[in-house]
């Protein structure tokens, strides 16, 4: 052991030599936290779990440590699907210009009282 | 590789190479171009330049890295901590640092690169981290100096980065921000109450400040005129201000701040050039940077040992969790059959 | 609240029962509730200072922040619980963490056991994280207040570590056979110096309902415990138990290295604030 710690010991009750990891790493979580009552879970970031039970702890522990949250999720980061990315501008255009859905475009009731 | 690709992890076919551009790459490209001079984000599905991307995965990565091998000075002082509620502060603080490396590897995943292959090349030395952390923590008054001094000049650099046109490293940036903001506050305090202690505590923190001065000015990396890459990364919005203006600025806040500490800082030559409108300081050695940075400072060997021991030893038990994690799908798929 | 300020990075310090308040209160515990508190606080004062050894070498990343985060918890119940001491023994928190000899020490000698590798230190922190849930579900309705509210914040936390070495001991016990024998190895270790923290003594007896009995917590211990191994697939380490004594300060070889470090700096400077 580096470090003149005499807290830890040199753990050697175990001492069979190991072989190089075998096993794929663990898989990437994405973690959504939803910061107090009412609000949504927002995307906070990421992490590494080998399953959700130990990805939702890790989550708490990792992204919780100032009360940030009163809920988590944890997604496998590879059941998320996303909008196409080659699709460019047409997937979001079509609002685009409709000006009508929203209220700040019928200016004519402006001053009216409770509308 | 198993490893899920990040959320939004770039699609490989959108990779530039040496070739004609096809039609997608030009609009990729236009797109960038126009999101930068814009001063919006880049995402990271969106099409970027390949050097941008290599850019962005080593400046992220070895800013993780950095996280992760600083703390070790400090957590060598967990276990002697002079009080109990430093012990707790201190212990949050290094705490912290895993939690910022976590952000910003998590960051760095989106670009591509699993983090199992980020960490294989720190601990086969292939990868940087910041030189700071190369110089011993000796005393607990260097628990004061790198708080101060240390995490005073980090996050000088890092509020910047908060606006980095990297979306995700943006993000990253805002999270740690906010956390570190303690960080540099307790070591203040340290040092403020070893300033105002026993004579023994204040030669202590006086010898602190004078060891890790100069190596936290060097963190903001050589001069401009010796900074070749930060004019690219100045253009990509990653960086905002040079190395150089950061340091003037951070030297003129500490030139004040170690007034209220009753200390001095190890530099003579402070002062404010009212031509320049910068603060001026001593020359630094910048031989010492380089030998540091190439591997022959007085702690590297010992950092990349302890980093490589910590992730060699904890192998079984990361396979286990895996082994159990495969065991309890394979009977889940079983029960579902 | 509007949207904007309350991200997912909005950050509180949140309301809970504070070391701080403790030491700030003047409420002066009996003679016998501040010996009692002493064992209390040394018990994860030493844990605390034991797991610390892990925060930059824990297995994985998200590891040394679930680590760390038991270690703080921990070392929060033993600054209330040692403030709370003080104020009837006329010391501060520091004064008794840094201070006192090794005979002067109350903790177990489990707390102090060796980390070890990863599951030696999990087959710890399971006896521990599940006596101290059993104790403080019950000192949280103490007679004496300030004992019972010290122990209604501990014993959330507690659950949590229980929960964490609960799911450890799973993984490591039916993940590979590598970790399967380091499993049962550490629980073997560990196993010797789980009957001190089931004993009675006078103390006990005089304190009344103002403490929990320990010898009352061994039953629900052991049947959560046995409910774990089952599925575990693990049994109890059929080892001898050692003789204990830490309650009345007599400590194994260990405790002297590990208080030697500890209290290095504070006893170089005597007197000093920091």
């Amino acid at each position: 052991m580096t470090g003149g710690s005499t807290t830890g010991d040199d753990g050697s009750t175990a001492p069979a030599p190991l072989a190089p990891e075998k096993r794929q790493p663990w898989p990437l979580w994405e973690v959504f936290v939803r910061s107090s009552r009412g609000l949504s879970h927002v995307h906070a970031g990421s992490l590494h779990a080998p399953d959700a039970e130990m990805a939702v702890r890790n989550a708490r522990d990792l992204y919780t440590r100032r009360n940030e949250g009163v809920s988590l999720w944890v997604v496998p980061a590879s059941s998320i699907i996303t909008s196409d990315p080659d699709a460019k501008g047409q997937f979001f255009e079509s609002p685009q210009g409709k000006d009508y859905r929203h209220a700040t475009y019928y200016t004519k009731s402006d001053g009216v009282k409770h509308l | 590789m198993a490893t899920a690709p990040a959320v939004d992890q770039m699609p490989s076919g959108n990779r530039s190479e040496a070739r004609t551009e096809t039609e997608d790459e030009r609009a990729g490209r236009e797109q960038f171009e126009r999101l930068i001079s814009e001063d919006s984000r880049i995402e990271p599905r969106d099409w970027m330049p390949e050097a941008y991307r290599k850019t962005l995965a080593r400046q992220i990565s070895q800013h993780a890295h950095s996280e992760i091998i600083g703390m070790q000075p400090e957590a060598n002082w967990i276990s002697r901590a002079p009080s109990l509620k430093r012990k707790a502060i201190l212990m949050a603080k290094v705490q912290d640092e895993a939690g910022h490396g976590l952000y910003l590897y998590s960051a760095a995943e989106t670009l591509g690169t699993p983090r199992d292959k980020m960490t294989e090349d720190l601990i086969a030395g292939k990868a940087r981290y910041s030189s700071i952390f190369n110089y011993p923590a000796v005393t607990w008054a260097d628990m004061g100096a790198i708080g101060w001094l240390v995490d005073g000049a980090a996050i000088a650099n890092q509020v910047p980065l908060c606006r980095a046109s990297y979306g995700p490293y943006g993000r990253a940036m805002v999270r740690i921000c906010k956390e570190e903001s303690f960080h540099q506050r307790q070591g203040f305090e340290i040092l403020l109450e070893l300033a105002n202690g026993t004579p023994a505590q204040k030669e202590m923190a006086q010898d602190a400040v004078n060891r890790w001065y100069a190596p936290s000015l060097m963190m903001f990396g050589p001069p401009d005129d010796d900074s070749p890459n930060s004019k690219q990364s100045m253009a990509w919005n990653i960086k905002r201000f040079s190395n150089d203006e950061l340091r003037s600025r951070f030297v003129g806040m500490m030139v004040e701040q170690v007034k209220v500490l009753g200390l001095t800082l190890p530099d003579d030559e402070i002062r404010f050039n009212e031509d320049t409108q910068q603060w001026e300081h001593a020359p630094l050695d910048w031989n010492e940077f380089k030998e540091v940075l190439a591997g022959r400072g007085p702690c590297n060997a010992q950092r990349m040992e302890r980093r490589r021991e910590a992730h060699e030893d904890g192998a079984w038990v990361r396979e286990a969790a895996a082994a159990y994690a495969d065991k309890r799908a394979a009977t889940a798929q079983q029960k579902a059959a | 609240m509007s949207e904007s300020n309350a991200s997912a990075t909005r950050t509180t310090p949140g309301n809970a029962l504070r070391p701080e308040d403790i030491a700030a209160s003047d409420l002066k515990p009996s003679t016998d509730v501040a010996e009692y508190a002493l064992r209390l606080g040394d018990d994860s004062l030493i844990l605390a200072q034991r797991l610390g050894w892990w925060i930059s070498r824990a297995p994985e990343l998200e590891e040394d922040v679930a680590l760390g985060n038991i270690a703080l918890d921990l070392i929060g119940h033993a600054r209330s619980f040692l403030s709370y001491a003080g104020h009837g023994l006329d010391k501060t928190e520091d004064d008794l963490a840094y201070f006192r000899r090794e005979p002067e020490f109350r903790c177990a000698h489990l707390f102090v056991q060796p980390n070890g590798d990863f599951a030696r230190t999990i087959a710890r922190q399971l006896v521990v994280s599940h006596y101290q849930f059993e104790l403080y579900s019950r000192l949280m309705h103490s007679t004496d207040p300030t004992l019972a509210a010290i122990a209604a914040k501990a014993v959330k936390e507690v659950d949590y570590h229980r929960d964490h070495s609960s799911q450890w001991v799973l993984r490591l016990a039916l993940g590979t056979d590598e970790s399967r024998r380091r499993m049962i190895a550490g629980l073997k270790l560990t196993w010797p110096y789980v009957e001190e923290l089931f004993v009675d003594d006078q103390l006990i007896d005089t304190l009344g309902d103002a403490a929990v009995r320990p010898s009352t917590l061994r039953a629900p211990v052991d049947s959560l415990l046995a409910s774990l191994f089952a599925e575990a697939e693990l049994e109890i380490p059929a080892v001898p138990a050692a003789v204990g004594g830490g309650r009345h300060g007599k400590h194994s070889e260990h405790l002297g290295y590990l208080l030697a470090e500890m209290q290095v700096l504070a006893r170089e400077h005597p007197g000093a604030t920091w």
